[in-house]
């Protein structure tokens, strides 16, 4: 009887925490919607911010594609020459790349680098008396810190993703036409040949829902951080992983609608 | 007790506390605090380390919302006040933090110059003048373009404190302005919330663990125990309170506890 109750509590705690969680993101996503639109607008902070992710992230997001167009390449060749459709290898390269690849592929490595900054910011200054101080000042934390964060992620993702698309196709030309001696001409053709402007354009609208689902859970950590110097570290850990298990999941369903 | 305003009629109070209660995590914190603070008045909150003073003067601005209990400031309650009421209310206040909480991405002219920035259309040129002003004050010149992190600890809270005093507004929330300072640099502060006090129609509430301090800026004195307001008086009837808690926090001597 009593290992029931505990069983019943253990598990309890586990939903109501999950839930709780997934309170605070709506919460945070609602607050930032309707504040984004309201005054004072600060231009200066958006433009920082947007340089942070945009700008910033050009050679990780950069690398991340150049390697995977590469490998990308590489492996399909292989397969391909089994069966002599190595003519092929470029469709496949541009499809997976702009379809799926580059814009999860840059938004696990955003997650990463911008969603864990912004939950170490945001938290450090929750324990520090900094958002307090906000609140004391009359200045919404939402609209001063979460907004121009949220809207520079989910700005310039779609970007990101669309230099990502180039780096990644370039260097699967590259490894094809430098290192397995496929016909240039043909490789270029068959990049374009079956690559719909909707492919493209799906995948940059996965871009910018990605970005705002890792800054809104980056900054809804961050902001409910408690537990000082500890309750950041975790709180920064847990917006990575969130953010990257909530990107993956979505994927599957934002492909099952956009296409 | 009820002060009137100059024809005689009894004034309203610029912030009521009743019946507050809170707890964090099971702990009981405060436990039915009730205080009025009087327009123009200079109130001070004495307690033990731990008794929630903090707690309690986050709750006057609504930083912390009350499990039960009502904060009504200027006859608004804060509880019920939609979001803009809210930031409205809030912009009647100026709030200095026990540890300073400024904003460590920011220079000290930049934290101070913050909410003048924000929400007044002065010019940069009539900023720099308040933020010089607000800084001597607090005998801090020279400090503007220093991060917090390059500042002591006492440094940092007097910056808060110039912060929050750049908008001349209407009610002051001070927690522990003075602590940790040296004897010069504490009675620096304490000249500056008496000349508010007699200037300006300022109602301040300030937390202090220095008696000397507290006599001095107060036009009340209020002590928390207990999660209660065990008592509220004038500087001069606070000394002959017969409770002997009371006297041996004056005394600075521990008392006899009884058994809870
Ligand atoms: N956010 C919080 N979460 C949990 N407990 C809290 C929180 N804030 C305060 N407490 C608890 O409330 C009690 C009162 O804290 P508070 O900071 O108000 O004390 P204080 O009277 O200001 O003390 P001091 O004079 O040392 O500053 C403490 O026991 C503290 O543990
Ligand atoms: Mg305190």
């Amino acid at each position: 009887m009593k290992l029931m109750a505990r069983l019943f509590e253990f598990w309890g705690r586990r939903w109501l925490a999950v839930f709780e969680e997934v309170g605070r993101f709506f919460y945070v996503l609602h607050s930032t919607l309707l504040w984004t639109f309201r005054r004072p607008f600060d231009g200066k902070e958006w433009v920082r911010q947007m340089v942070r992710v945009g700008v910033e992230s050009v050679p990780v997001v950069g690398l991340t594609a150049l390697f995977t167009g590469m490998v990308l390449a590489l492996q399909t060749y292989r397969g391909f020459a089994r069966f002599h459709a190595e003519a092929f290898v470029a469709s496949v390269v541009s499809l997976s790349l702009t379809r799926e690849l580059a814009q999860v592929l840059a938004a696990l490595m955003i997650a990463g680098r911008i969603g864990s900054s912004y939950a170490a910011e945001l938290g450090t200054m929750r324990v520090t008396e900094q958002i307090d101080a906000l609140y004391a000042m009359a200045v919404e934390p939402i609209h001063y810190l979460v907004v121009p964060r949220v809207a520079a992620a989910t700005l310039m993702l779609p970007f990101l993703v669309a230099f990502a698309d180039g780096i990644g196709v370039l260097g699967g030309y590259s490894v094809a036409v430098g290192l397995l001696g496929a016909n240039p001409v043909v490789y270029w053709e068959k990049t374009f040949q079956f690559l719909d402007l909707n492919d493209v354009f799906s995948g940059l609208i996965k871009a910018g829902v990605f970005g705002l689902i890792l800054s809104v859970t980056g900054c809804s950590k961050g902001f409910f951080t408690t537990g000082g110097a500890e309750g950041v570290g975790r709180s920064t850990t847990a917006a990575v992983v969130m953010a990257s298990l909530i990107i993956l999941l979505s994927d599957f369903f934002l492909t099952k609608i956009l296409f | 007790m009820h002060p009137t305003d100059t024809n005689g009629l009894p004034t309203p109070p610029k912030i009521a506390v009743i019946d507050l209660w809170k707890s964090f995590g099971g702990k009981q914190v405060l436990k039915g605090v009730n205080l009025t603070i009087w327009p123009g008045e200079s109130l001070v909150i004495v307690g033990g380390s731990g008794a929630g003073k903090s707690v309690l003067l986050k709750h006057l601005i609504g930083l912390i919302h009350p499990d039960s209990g009502h904060i009504i400031v200027d006859g608004e309650d804060l509880a019920c006040a939609e979001p803009e009421r809210c930031l409205a209310i809030r912009r009647k206040f100026g709030m200095s933090f026990q540890e300073g909480a400024l904003f460590d991405s920011m220079t000290v002219f930049d934290n101070i110059a913050f909410p003048l920035r924000r929400h007044t259309p002065m010019s940069e040129a009539e900023i720099a003048q308040r933020v010089r002003e607000c800084l001597a004050l607090v005998h801090l010149s020279g400090v503007e373009h220093k991060m917090p992190a390059q500042l002591s600890g006492g440094m940092r809270r007097r910056v808060g404190f110039a912060r929050a005093i750049a908008l001349k507004p209407e009610i002051l929330l001070f927690d522990e302005p003075n602590t940790g300072l040296d004897p010069i640099t504490a009675a620096a502060i304490d000249r500056v919330i008496i000349e508010m006090r007699d200037k300006m129609p300022v109602t301040m509430v300030t937390i202090t663990h220095d008696m000397t301090s507290a006599f001095r800026i107060a036009d009340r004195l209020a002590m928390l125990r207990d999660g209660k307001i065990v008592a509220v008086a004038p500087p001069e009837e606070f000394r002959q309170l017969p409770d002997p808690y009371v006297q041996g926090f004056l005394a600075g001597q521990p008392v006899e506890e009884e058994v809870a």
